[in-house]
């Protein structure tokens, strides 16, 4: 409870102790506490190595891959997920599908003035938990705060440090007419979630996130099909569709796939048909598109299948020649039909 | 999806193109009156399947597209005010006003939130008792009844701070505006299925005698549109001017009449400017006097935008009357994509130009 | 324009005619829709909705007629070559 306020009182309340100043981000003692009590201590005690301004990681045999990747979303936490999730499994995603394995991350964050520490506080467990599952240490950080206004609660960036496996070299480049496209899972269920969790649309049961870390099922895939599995994608924002256009574009063959193949969660498709969203356009954040050598398929899907991150795999189409057309999309009507590239974020129309 | 899956049957669709090929003794000319129709015709690729022997023009069906610069100009003008947030269906955002979409206006910090439904606007106005809620209530007459539940409910519990625009418009004007065009080439109408759901279709019939025109009452999904195509083919072939309702799962003749009293209680019919198309006499409903401090237009006259000038570019009146397809308009990939829309066909998901781009953006060889 | 798309009614909220409100099922996923053009529809009855809104009944006799001779119409068309 508040002391009752004496006339002479600043009209603005102080809340440093509920909420983020710009004192936090200013590198006086509140920074060097709000470091030490509530990140240090938590991603410390939950990595092997000590967070700091700048680790020492040691010799990194073998060649090495860095990525980074910054994360806003609105609302903060949704349904199977939050920001803070989606920033570990993110960058961890982004070096599994070149092909590496995660080694360490770096974690840095921009708040806003006057996020609740209790927010705060909640995402920083999330990125704790979640990178300790993952096994990838935070190594170093940073913190800045910014005026009200000026960030959306929270925004993150983390930068990931990995090492290829052998020398395989995945790419779209590889890609053969005739190789199997097989996607990790149901589609479309992390840009559900988070449309839902941020327009209110009130479904029941709440769309859940499919945010996942995929390099250890990328791990497996590699080391169980060697140049059979010619490149991989985690298909975030643009789904599905973005990575078949991009696909194309750098093997200038073509994709084909097969609608009704597409695995696709019942509760997924009744959104989709009621906000009239096409679910190969919708983002995901823990489900990957893999092109492997046709004979190969089956083999890819059981590696798939012993990885929870999976859930339930299927082959939707294949790489063929290119005609016209770099995607096309069979319906069941006949005729193939051309799909376009996704171009902005889509929206629920009632049209 | 039960209601949905069985009329996306393959096989069916199938035997119904062989069917119409069969029927159809010269290429007639029909127009599909939904932007929704239009949006299936094309993703399912059934447009191109009978080129042989339909053609198919895609008609003003899309509220989006018709909905006049000057309203976009306001809605954009409302969200920049202070205090207020702009409710809207997803599909307005990219409209392009006479200087700018909703969409730029939220990058520039206008207050604008998506909705669902005018009902979530309610909800809305709730959460911000101190902010004015605006929603912004464009559809033909299918949605007009949840705009005017909205109003209503407003109403009943005193929410001061809920109002709308009024942006509805009629579809059988319409269609008699494009049969009066001098140059004129609809055969046959599919009319638009759920529009029929409220409206009924007692009207239509004295429409098809008057311009000896069939209407033939057509739903969504590619089984429904190829019935309606079929039974419009049958009807021309066989020299009959009437209705016919293949979508009698959810279509009756006299409408919903609960939704139509509704409506009647909110709204009354007026004339109405449609974009591209000019004045269109009882295009619209405004707003009945009862229920005028509700009326953005009125709440907010300060804001008022001058009457637009109209999209200079812009063929998108052609094209939704048949005169021509997408595809012929100069500007058409061209100078007008997605990306920068010159007119609303181009943005709307329902548009017939943003149909024609997305589904059909190079012409396709079968692959052998 | 006017998506519409079918769901099942489930449970019934409100009865009170312009409040009027229900939980419909879409495909395993369920939202309150308001049901004022509906009011007479009964549990498990299918409904088109729209904007959040049921704006009519979906008649099963009807749906199953069409269903019997699209069926029809594929045998037909199988015995032509
Ligand atoms: S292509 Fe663009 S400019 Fe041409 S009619 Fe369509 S919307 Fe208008």
């Amino acid at each position: 409870m508040n002391a009752p306020m004496s006339p002479l009182a600043c009209p603005r309340p102080t809340t440093s102790d509920q909420t983020i100043t710009l004192a936090h981000g200013e590198g006086g003692k509140m920074m060097r506490n709000l470091i030490r009590d509530r990140i240090v201590s938590k991603l410390g005690e939950t990595n092997v190595q000590r967070f700091s301004d700048a680790a020492c990681v040691g010799t990194i045999k073998g060649n090495v891959a860095i990525s980074t990747d910054s994360y806003v979303v609105s609302p903060l936490f949704f349904p199977g997920g939050d920001i803070g999730t989606l920033a570990v499994h993110g960058t961890i995603n982004d070096l599994a599908m070149a092909g590496a394995s995660p080694l360490f991350l770096t974690l840095s964050l921009i708040l806003e003035e006057g996020l609740p520490f209790e927010v705060f506080d909640r995402v920083i467990d999330s990125i704790a938990e979640t990178a300790n599952t993952c096994g990838v240490p935070i190594v170093a950080g940073d913190t800045k705060v910014v005026t009200k206004g000026a960030a959306d609660g929270m925004f993150l960036n983390t930068t990931g440090v990995g090492v290829h496996h052998d020398d395989q070299r995945m790419s779209a480049k590889q890609i053969q007419p005739g190789d199997t496209l097989v996607v990790s899972g149901p589609i479309a269920r992390h840009g559900i979630a988070v449309l839902a969790a941020r327009e209110s649309l009130e479904f029941m049961p709440p769309p859940a996130s499919d945010s996942a870390a995929l390099h250890r099922v990328a791990a497996d895939l590699q080391s169980a099909l060697g140049n059979d599995l010619r490149t991989m994608r985690d298909a975030t924002r643009g789904g599905v569709a973005a990575v078949l256009h991009e696909w194309a574009e750098e093997s200038t063959l073509a994709m084909w796939v097969d609608e009704a193949q597409l695995p696709l969660l019942p509760e997924t498709r009744g959104v989709c048909e009621l906000l009239g969203l096409d679910p190969m356009f919708v983002a995901n954040e823990g489900t990957f598109v893999a092109a492997i050598a046709s004979h190969r398929t089956e083999d890819a899907i059981s590696v798939m299948k012993t990885h929870s991150s999976c859930g339930d795999p299927a082959p939707i189409g294949y790489a063929r020649r290119r005609e016209i057309s770099p995607v096309l999309v069979s319906r069941g009507m006949g005729g193939d039909q051309p799909l376009d590239e996704p171009i902005a974020a889509m929206l629920p129309r009632i049209c | 999806m039960k209601h949905l899956d069985e009329y996306r049957d393959a096989a069916a669709s199938q035997s119904l193109i062989t069917d119409i090929r069969a029927r159809a003794t010269r290429p007639w000319v029909l127009m599909d009156v939904c932007g929704g129709q239009t949006h299936n015709l094309v993703r399912y690729g059934i447009e191109r399947e009978l080129a042989d022997c339909v053609e198919l023009i895609h008609g003003p069906g899309c509220p989006v597209c018709v909905t006049a610069t000057e309203l976009i100009d306001f809605a954009v003008a409302l969200a920049l005010r202070p205090n207020t947030i702009v409710a809207s269906f997803g599909d307005m955002l990219r409209v392009p006003g006479s200087s700018q979409s909703l969409m730029q206006a939220r990058e520039r910090g206008g207050r604008i939130q998506i909705v669902y439904s005018p009902l979530d606007a309610l909800a809305l106005a709730r959460q911000h008792p101190n902010a004015e809620i605006v929603f912004l209530a464009v559809g033909f007459e299918t949605t007009a009844p949840a705009t005017a539940l909205a109003v209503i409910q407003a109403t009943k519990l005193s929410l001061n701070n809920f109002s709308i625009v009024p942006a509805h418009v009629r579809v059988l004007p319409a269609m008699e505006t494009i049969m009066r065009m001098p140059d004129n080439r609809v055969e046959g109408f599919l009319a638009a299925g759920h529009v029929c759901c409220i409206t009924g279709f007692e009207a239509y019939q004295p429409f098809a005698s008057r311009f000896r025109v069939p209407i033939v009452i057509t739903g969504f999904e590619p089984i429904d549109l190829l019935r309606g195509i079929l039974k419009t083919v049958e009807l021309l072939e066989t020299g009959q001017a009437i209705v016919k309702n293949q979508y009698s799962r959810t279509v009756q003749r006299q409408g919903n009449l609960a939704a139509q009293s509704i409506i009647d209680q909110v709204y009354e019919v007026d004339d109405r400017d449609w974009r591209g198309f000019g004045t269109i006499s009882g295009g619209g409903y405004r707003l009945r006097a009862e229920y005028s401090l509700m009326n953005a237009r009125q709440k907010f006259a300060d804001v008022l935008p001058p009457k637009g000038r109209g999209d200079v570019d812009c063929r998108g009146a052609d094209v939704m009357s048949g005169k021509i397809k997408p595809k012929q308009c100069p500007a058409f990939a061209t100078t007008c994509t997605p990306q920068s829309p010159l007119g609303a066909p181009m943005v709307s998901s329902e548009g017939a130009c943003a149909a024609y781009y997305r589904f059909e953006p190079l012409p396709i060889k079968v692959p052998s | 324009m006017c998506l519409g798309v079918p769901g099942r009614v489930v449970r019934w909220i409100n009865r009170e005619s312009n409040f009027a409100k229900a939980e419909v099922e879409f495909s395993g996923v369920r939202r309150e829709i308001h049901m004022a053009c509906v009011t007479d529809a009964n549990l498990g009855d299918y409904v088109i909705v729209h904007a959040g809104i049921a704006i009519c009944l979906v008649d099963e006799v009807e749906a199953e007629q069409t269903l019997a001779e699209l069926k029809s119409l594929g045998e037909n068309s199988d015995e032509t070559p």
